[in-house]
This record gives structure tokens, C-alpha cells and sequence, in this order.
């Protein structure tokens, strides 16, 4: 559900892009995704494909680097990477303080394309 | 990669359309004096009785408005409006979020400069409402006590975007085994200085201390 309108936002970017460099085909489309999207490859695709049926983008596969999540501790103020859904999640290697202000790991971002 | 294969940088983030009308939206509506809550929680964690329970307690003070957002249909704006609040229904039409240029629409339709204070009742769910900026000026939640206490561990970006927390439904916290201390560790992990209120829109109890922080808020904005 979730991965339809931020497919049809790639696709914006996409179709933006393809047309200012004059693109007749778009062969894949490199991502970053943070981690703490909830998206799922196979649904992203699976969207995508449904999106683009007629388009230059039509067939493009996604290429997903996943971001990691970086948090700045509210304790010592250091920044660290940290894993969710795992029992470490938030919690700062360096002072074992519990938490603090995200930092990244919450985008969507269209990095490249790989046209013909 | 053969001659005829380009690599085209982009370099874009896709919320960025968004989050432009976003802006748009908070800076019109801090000209107009309207203090917009986008309030978001799951299905039946009580965002329409705390609408009501909130509106009651402060129509006297301001002019408040409700946007109800629904996937497709009018029950929330029904029930709101019979309480004597103006509220317009904004049918989502399938989407499971609000985005900023739908609450705009919404604004349009409710007549946002007549309004000290707007109420948006997101779509309820913890997932996508938490992507999309709305233009509001505060993001609120409702976490009602049977839907557990590691909540924050499963749905952290909400909980990272939201300024306040209404733990509802505090009055069965002993029929959920819901561990309070640890749901507020859990929030405080990914967003250190949220304000939690403990409320039952059964009871009544709590709501009153979070309608005295609303208002302050609320005049802050406005001022």
C-alpha cells in the first residue's frame, strides 16, 4: 500500500530526469533508502513495474543501497550507527546512553539512472 | 556497461515535492494564526474520541476546527460535527497517508483563517502518516494501552517525528501487562524530548493537563 506513492514519487523524479536527457529507454535506477523506511524490495519493484508500464521506464529495475541509521546521543552527543528492530537499537556504543535526535536513515533518494 | 549505456546522476530525494508545500503550508498558516496538530495513531487507538474529549474542553477559548481523514468514508466528520465542531471529511480515496498538498486542499475547503486552532485526523496507521510532512505545526499521537508497549521499537520513525505522545486507554493498563517505563524508554530512545500525557477518553482522566498544554501551544503559535 505504503510503497505506491512513494514509487509514483521515484517515478516523478525519473520521468523528470529521463526527459531533460532526452531518454528514450531507463535500463535501472539506483536508490538510497534508509533504514528505517518500511518499505520491502520485492514490493517496491513489484509497484514500480506496475507504475511504469508504458513509460521509458517501463522494465527499469531498482537498484536499493540501504542507508544506515545514524543517531546523535543525547548523553555524550557523539554520533553512532545503529541497527533497527534489533535489541541495540538507540543505544550509543560509546556512553550506553539510550537515545537521541536522528540523524539519517529516513530517505528516499534517487542517486543515478542507467539509461540507453 | 557498452558504449551506448549512460549513467545519469540525479541526486534527488523524493520527498523534497512534499516537504516544499509543507513549508508553504506552515508559513501561511502561522500568518493566518491557525495552529494546525496533525494527530496520528492505528486504527481504534481513540484519535475521534480524544478530538472530542480536546474540542470540548477548548471550544470556549478558541475557534477549532477538525479535518478527518479516511480511506473512504464520513463516520468521524459525523460523529465530530454532532458535538457542534466544524469538521470536514477528506476522503483519502485509497491512500494511506495525508500529504501536504491534500491538508492544503482541506484548508481551503474549512476555511483555515477562521480558525485559531485545526485538528488533522491523519489516517490511522504508524507507518506512512510518519513520511509525510502535512504543514502542521506540531505532530502529535495516540498510543492506546492494548496495542503493547513495544511499539516505539516497531514503528521508531513515528515516534522520532512526534513532539507529544497521548498514552490512551491508561485506565486498562493492568488487563495489557502494558509496562509503562519501558514504553516511555522506548520513545524517549528515538526522541529524547517528547512530552508523554497518560489519558482515557473513558474516564476523562489526564486529558485536562494535556488541553492545558495544547492551549499554551496553541496561544504561543497564534501570538
Amino acid at each position: 500500500m505504503h510503497e505506491l506513492p512513494v514509487m509514483n514519487g521515484i517515478l516523478r523524479v525519473v520521468m523528470k530526469h529521463a526527459a531533460m536527457n532526452r531518454v528514450t529507454k531507463v535500463a535501472a535506477i539506483q536508490l538510497r533508502v534508509g533504514k528505517l523506511s518500511d518499505l520491502e524490495e520485492k514490493w517496491m519493484q513489484h509497484y514500480f513495474d506496475y507504475l511504469t508500464q508504458g513509460t521509458v521506464a517501463d522494465g527499469a529495475k531498482l537498484e536499493i543501497e540501504w542507508g544506515d541509521v545514524v543517531m546523535r546521543c543525547a548523553g555524550c552527543d557523539r554520533e553512532f550507527t545503529t541497527e533497527p528492530h534489533t535489541e541495540a537499537f538507540g543505544i550509543c556504543p560509546h556512553c550506553k546512553g539510550k537515545g537521541g535526535k536522528i540523524l539519517s536513515g529516513k530517505e528516499y533518494y534517487v542517486k543515478n539512472m542507467v539509461a540507453l | 556497461m557498452s558504449d551506448n549505456v549512460r549513467l545519469i546522476e540525479v541526486k534527488e530525494n523524493i520527498l523534497d515535492d512534499n516537504e516544499k508545500v509543507a513549508a508553504a503550508l506552515r508559513a501561511r498558516l502561522k500568518e493566518e494564526k491557525t495552529f494546525l496538530v496533525n494527530l496520528m495513531a492505528s486504527p481504534g487507538a481513540g484519535k475521534t474520541s480524544t478530538v472530542i474529549q480536546t474540542t470540548a474542553r477548548l471550544k470556549e477559548a478558541f475557534n477549532i476546527g477538525v479535518l478527518e481523514a479516511d480511506i473512504d468514508s464520513m463516520v468521524d466528520a459525523e460523529k465530530v460535527a454532532a458535538t457542534g465542531i466544524t469538521a470536514i471529511q477528506m476522503r483519502t480515496g485509497g491512500f494511506c497517508h495525508l500529504d501536504a498538498s491534500m491538508v492544503g486542499d482541506g484548508l481551503d475547503a474549512i476555511g483555515s483563517q477562521d480558525f485559531d486552532l485545526i485538528l488533522l485526523e491523519n489516517v490511522g496507521n504508524l507507518v506512512c502518516p510518519a513520511e509525510f510532512d502535512t504543514g502542521s505545526a506540531l505532530n502529535a499521537m495516540i498510543l492506546s494501552v492494548p496495542e503493547g508497549d513495544d511499539k516505539p521499537l516497531k514503528y521508531p520513525l513515528m515516534f522520532s517525528v512526534c513532539e507529544v505522545v497521548l498514552i490512551n486507554k491508561i485506565d486498562t493498563c493492568e488487563h495489557f501487562d502494558f509496562d509503562r517505563a519501558r514504553f516511555e524508554e522506548g520513545v524517549k530512545k528515538v526522541n529524547p524530548s517528547c512530552t508523554l500525557f497518560d489519558i482515557s477518553c473513558r474516564t476523562g482522566e489526564g486529558i485536562d493537563a494535556w488541553v492545558a498544554w495544547l492551549k499554551e501551544r496553541t496561544k504561543a503559535h497564534n501570538a
